[in-house]
């Protein structure tokens, strides 16, 4: 079990890291702006702007 | 003596390799599709965006999803990652994205291109239309194996360089990867929204019908060749593929059990060897070589 825990190590490491970006992220206003863009049409992802 | 007697074996072994091919190389996929078609619905269950030509404006547009869905789709309840990622690169006062970086490390870390191979709906997409018969499908070809780095390339140019640096004069940066490539943006948001709206209809232009070229290359090249999109173009598949190899949950091939009997490599349709790299950056978990093994030496 610990063989599968130590190797499977980073891999938690990093879902560790990546929840740290995340907040940090929201901390920081960033869902803001993915939401303001998320709930406007987008023309450029469209072909229209 | 001994020399001739290893021969044999080898001839022999070979023999039943090719045997073992022939009758494991139709790997049954459709319990898989019916995962990745239940997962773009649950992302994509705005349905009535579809009958109103109106996009979903509730709060979890603020979550990304982990595949490649526009959230210019109308049904899409989620925001795509790369378009998070380049709407924050390319604002006026942010220009890293830590929380859609973040949630891809995150996602990443935890499942590789599991994403690619069951979560992403523009990846069903291509798997239903390889299905569609062509008198010669490609396989591989001369370049493939470069080609497949262009991804990369698509990802620090067009999602991170060009919106980070080219901006306007308010310091605005375009989301330049799904205003000149994505073609999951054209098939999910811009051709419901421009055949739904008739405004949209009156405002199209040169762009869209580069678009929707790009879009019409790409299903033409998914007839022919397995995830083309996937394979060479998707910034998205290169990040989840950097990930591959360490993430919480990967193959293991029991080198004990394994016969090198070939079958997986065989079935693979992404051209992966899972005996000798079972998280191969280029693996997308689809489980053939799983369900294919004979000796179920794939876990």
């Amino acid at each position: 079990m610990s063989r599968v825990f130590r190797s499977r190590r980073i891999g938690i490491l990093l879902m560790a890291a990546g929840l740290i970006l995340m907040g940090f992220g929201i901390h920081r206003g960033e869902m803001a702006v993915v939401f303001g863009k998320a709930v406007n049409i987008c023309m450029e992802c469209i072909g229209i702007g | 003596m001994d020399k001739n007697k290893s021969i044999n074996q080898s001839a022999n072994k070979n023999e039943s390799q090719s045997e073992n091919q022939s009758r494991y190389i139709g790997v049954n996929e459709w319990k898989r599709h019916g995962f990745q078609a239940l997962w773009a619905l649950v992302t994509n269950s705005y349905l009535l965006g579809f009958i109103q030509g109106k996009i979903y404006k509730g709060r979890l547009k603020n979550l990304c999803v982990p595949g490649l869905n526009c959230y210019s789709c109308p049904g899409a309840v989620g925001a795509c990652p790369i378009g998070a990622i380049q709407a924050v690169v390319g604002s006026w006062n942010f220009k890293i994205a830590f929380y859609a970086a973040g949630f891809l490390v995150f996602i990443g870390a935890l499942m590789g291109r599991f994403v690619c191979g069951f979560l992403c709906p523009f990846g069903l997409i291509q798997d239903l239309l390889h299905k569609i018969p062509f008198p010669k499908k490609l396989q591989t070809f001369r370049g493939d194996k470069a080609l497949r780095k262009l991804k990369y390339m698509i990802l620090a140019v067009f999602v991170i360089l060009l919106p980070m640096f080219v901006v306007d004069i308010l310091g605005q940066g375009a989301p330049y990867f799904c205003k000149f490539i994505c073609p999951a943006g054209t098939l999910e948001g811009g051709l419901p929204l421009v055949l739904l709206n008739k405004s949209m209809r009156g405002a199209i232009g040169w762009l869209y019908a580069w678009k929707n070229a790009v879009l019409l290359a790409t299903i033409f090249l998914s007839i022919l060749i397995y995830r083309p999109f996937c394979k060479y173009i998707c910034p998205l598949g290169a990040v989840y593929s950097v990930f591959n190899p360490i993430s919480v949950f990967r193959y293991r091939v029991d080198k004990e059990s394994c016969v090198d009997c070939g079958v997986c490599a065989k079935v693979c349709k992404m051209q992966v060897n899972p005996v000798e790299h079972a998280n191969h950056p280029e693996c997308i978990r689809c489980g053939a070589c799983k369900k294919a093994c004979p000796v179920n030496a794939i876990r």
